[in-house]
């Protein structure tokens, strides 16, 4: 029995962790999205040397072959500088359709690029969790038509990886579509609108007929985003601690008063717990498989509703400054927000949880 | 991370197994305190041989005298329970461990084979009507005459005082010296003349609590725990034992389980209200804290085992853990509606009434064992380094 991350986890956690602090202050965050980027390209290769982009991915195709942990440990990070970098999408969720249903020469053709931080895939699954403006994707002889809302990493995607109404996935170039970039609250990631109009694609063998693969990057991406925002909550939380201890009014620091010492505790209490369930939910992808999609469901809303309420009050904590953009808390505050909503949002996931269980 | 046990923990799983297959019969109501007919007794006892109570209480004090082994105490905890059986004890969690740690030869001796034995019932004479959350401001005074304290005071929330064989209890000894600095730390039989108990009704109808009065209660001077004037640190060390078994994960998991079988039986308008989708969504909220709680115990668990301070993820247990337990009982009584306000032996009561007990006592724990806000202070100083609450010179008004 040994629920703790091992020394290499720590590692890992400790250089990617140790690098983004370093490089991706809120300041390059600032930079970076004032001039509409959403995917910095120096960001993104040291990432890759680091072994991010190919965390999943065997070595034999170019990765480091690690699990979903590890994964999540990236996606913390990543949440915790609110990076603009592609992550989840590309390097979590289209991996796992391609290892999983994907033929010899497409996981050829595309892993190792990926795991190198050469190309981006972006993911548009949307239509599968709860659609909204379009009416799906129609497959017809290796060509798609319809469209593919809130595709994650969308524009800055080289290739798209998106299911049809029938969950079957494919590949299809970014050339062969038409995209339109969908402003969110969070500048610091993309998502897309696609539509397909007779588009040449390129099916994944393995997902004819099967829901599997479109379950599993469902699950994975889950825990992703539930790992994103316990790292944005995190900082947010770390924040708000240290303005309680600096701040001063009525002659000593503010985190002397209850009013304010109480939140930052209130916060705490909420969020710690949230680490180890992040922590379950990854592990038991692979290691529980029973469980996955179950604590990936309780994962996200857990810390959707979680995230909600640091967010919140972390800002209160820092007063009226809290709410300019000067602190920059906001940026934080939008990324917790966008990954509410994104595969699902608490009420849509817990309705799963419970058919997961077979309640309903 | 690996969650399965290795193969010397799964076989030692195995033998409690074994040995509740087979002793089991002999067991006394899962439920209960106190040896009664004795029957507590020698399952105390039989406990205690085989390494399953008291196991960490060395041998010449009447224990197991095993190693500390977290994982091994986790596994009897989780085996008696699934099982159904009263599980055995270590005497009193709360002063067998203070005794041990900081009482004398004699002492140890004297309280602690009887009370591991179930022979010595212990009360905690702690809070006072003037000192709840301040509890160092405690003013019952113990005074030397001769070879004797003599106590006048009355303490409150005294737990089980009507049971109760003995007491430790906190007095005044010092009362010139800063309040923390002042106090000791007194054990005593209950029979002591100059005690009185009156039962303390509470909201779920039931005296679960006392008031304890002293009056000139002598005490001889050698039944103090540590030296005068220490007694605040004595008193630390109980209260670190106590806090930790409030919130328990396995309990809150237990609890969520019997909710679910709830909704799953219940009916409003012939609909089974686990197929209310409002109904449903609120307990699904309350399975995600509860499962996150559950791994948060892990997590703990795994930071004993290796010797290390869990921190942060200890500290909130009893705040978070409460605070669950007392949502999942609301839960249950909103689910069952108007039959969630019955009460005593009523027609149609559910489950015993369980919930109904369940969500006011519960409150009580949110309050007692040092209240929520109080447990909020500890986590923002000692967890998160925010500094307290300036000090004033003189009392304020």
């Amino acid at each position: 029995m040994d629920f703790a991350l091992t020394e290499e986890q720590l590692m890992l956690q400790e250089s990617i962790g140790g690098y983004l602090r370093s490089s991706c202050p809120l300041d390059a965050v600032r930079k970076a999205t004032e001039a509409g980027t959403t995917h910095v390209p120096e960001i993104a290769t040291e990432l890759a040397q680091l072994g991010a982009c190919g965390i999943l991915i065997p070595e034999e195709l170019g990765g480091v072959g690690m699990g979903f942990l590890e994964a999540a440990l990236i996606s913390e990070a990543l949440g915790s500088v609110i990076a603009p970098v592609a992550f989840v999408a590309s390097s979590v969720m289209a991996p796992i359709a391609l290892l999983g249903a994907g033929s010899q020469d497409q996981k050829e053709t595309w892993l190792p690029r990926v795991a190198n931080g050469e190309v981006i895939i972006g993911v548009g699954i949307s239509e599968h969790i709860g659609r909204r403006e379009t009416d799906g994707i129609f497959a017809d002889d290796n060509t798609l038509t319809g469209k593919a809302m809130f595709v994650l990493d969308g524009m800055d995607a080289d290739t798209l990886l998106v299911a049809d109404n029938d969950a079957q996935l494919y590949l299809v170039q970014a050339s062969d579509v038409t995209r339109n970039k969908l402003k969110t609250i969070d500048r610091t990631r993309s998502v897309a609108e696609i539509i397909f109009d007779q588009s040449s694609a390129e099916i994944l063998p393995g997902s004819v007929n099967n829901r599997k693969h479109l379950n599993d990057m469902v699950n994975a991406g889950r825990v992703m985003l539930a790992a994103d925002t316990l790292g944005a909550a995190g900082t947010m939380l770390d924040l708000a601690i240290e303005y309680a201890k600096e701040r001063r009014q009525f002659n000593r620091v503010i985190g002397s008063f209850q009013a304010v010492k109480h939140m930052c505790s209130e916060m705490a209490a909420d969020l710690e717990p949230c680490r180890s369930l992040v922590w379950y939910a990854a592990h038991a992808i692979r290691a529980i498989p029973d469980e996955a999609t179950l604590m990936a469901c309780h994962a996200k809303a857990h810390l959707a509703e979680t995230g909600r309420f640091v967010a919140r009050k972390a800002t209160e904590v820092h007063g009226g400054m809290g709410f300019t953009d000067l602190l920059g808390l906001h940026y934080w505050f939008k990324r917790i927000g966008f990954d509410r909503q994104l595969l699902g949002a608490p009420e849509v996931v817990r309705e799963e949880a419970a058919s997961a269980q077979g309640w309903i | 991370m690996d969650l399965a046990y290795s193969p010397e923990y799964e076989q030692y799983r195995m033998e409690v197994r074994q040995f509740l297959d087979t002793n089991k019969d002999q067991s006394p109501p899962p439920y209960g305190r106190g040896n009664g007919d004795g029957k507590a007794r020698d399952w105390q006892k039989l406990l205690i041989e085989n390494g399953y109570a008291a196991r960490t209480i060395p041998k010449e004090y009447g224990g197991f005298g095993g190693e500390p082994d977290i994982l091994k105490s986790h596994i009897i905890a989780e085996e008696f329970a699934s099982a159904g059986v009263r599980p055995g004890h270590s005497g009193d969690n709360r002063l067998v461990p203070t005794v041990l740690e900081l009482g004398t030869e004699d002492q140890k001796q004297w309280l602690v084979p009887p009370t591991v034995r179930g022979d010595m019932i212990w009360c905690q004479g702690y809070s006072e009507p003037g000192s709840g959350s301040d509890l160092a401001s405690l003013s019952t005074r113990a005074i030397v005459d001769g070879d004797d304290f003599v106590i006048n005071g009355q303490k409150i929330w005294t737990s089980g005082a009507q049971h109760a064989d003995m007491i430790f209890c906190l007095v005044r000894t010092e009362p010139d010296a800063p309040k923390h600095q002042g106090i000791s730390y007194l054990v005593f039989s209950m029979d002591t003349p100059g005690i009185e108990v009156r039962p303390l009704l509470t909201m779920t109808g039931e005296a679960t609590f006392n008031e304890v009065f002293f009056t000139d209660v002598r005490v001889p001077k050698h039944q103090i725990i540590g030296n005068r004037g220490e007694g605040w640190f004595v008193a630390n060390n109980t209260l670190k034992h106590e806090r930790e078994g409030l919130g328990d994960p396995n309990q809150a998991e237990n609890r969520f389980r019997e909710i679910v079988d709830l909704m799953q039986r219940e009916t409003m308008d012939s609909n089974r209200l686990i197929d209310n989708p409002t109904y449903r969504d609120r307990l699904l909220s309350l399975q995600g804290r509860m499962l996150a709680m559950k791994f948060n115990g892990m997590r703990v668990l795994t930071s004993q085992i290796k010797k290390e301070e869990p921190g942060l993820p200890r500290w909130i247990i009893k705040l978070q853990g409460c605070e669950l337990n007392h949502q999942m009982a609301a839960m249950a009584i909103d689910s069952m509606g108007e039959l969630g306000i019955l009460y005593d032996d009523s027609p149609y009561l559910r489950d015993h009434g369980r919930w109904q007990q369940r969500y006011m006592m519960d409150l009580g724990l949110i309050i007692g064992g040092g209240t929520a806000q109080i447990q909020k202070n500890m986590i923002g100083e000692r967890a998160l380094g925010l500094p307290k609450e300036p000090k004033f010179e003189k009392p304020l008004n």
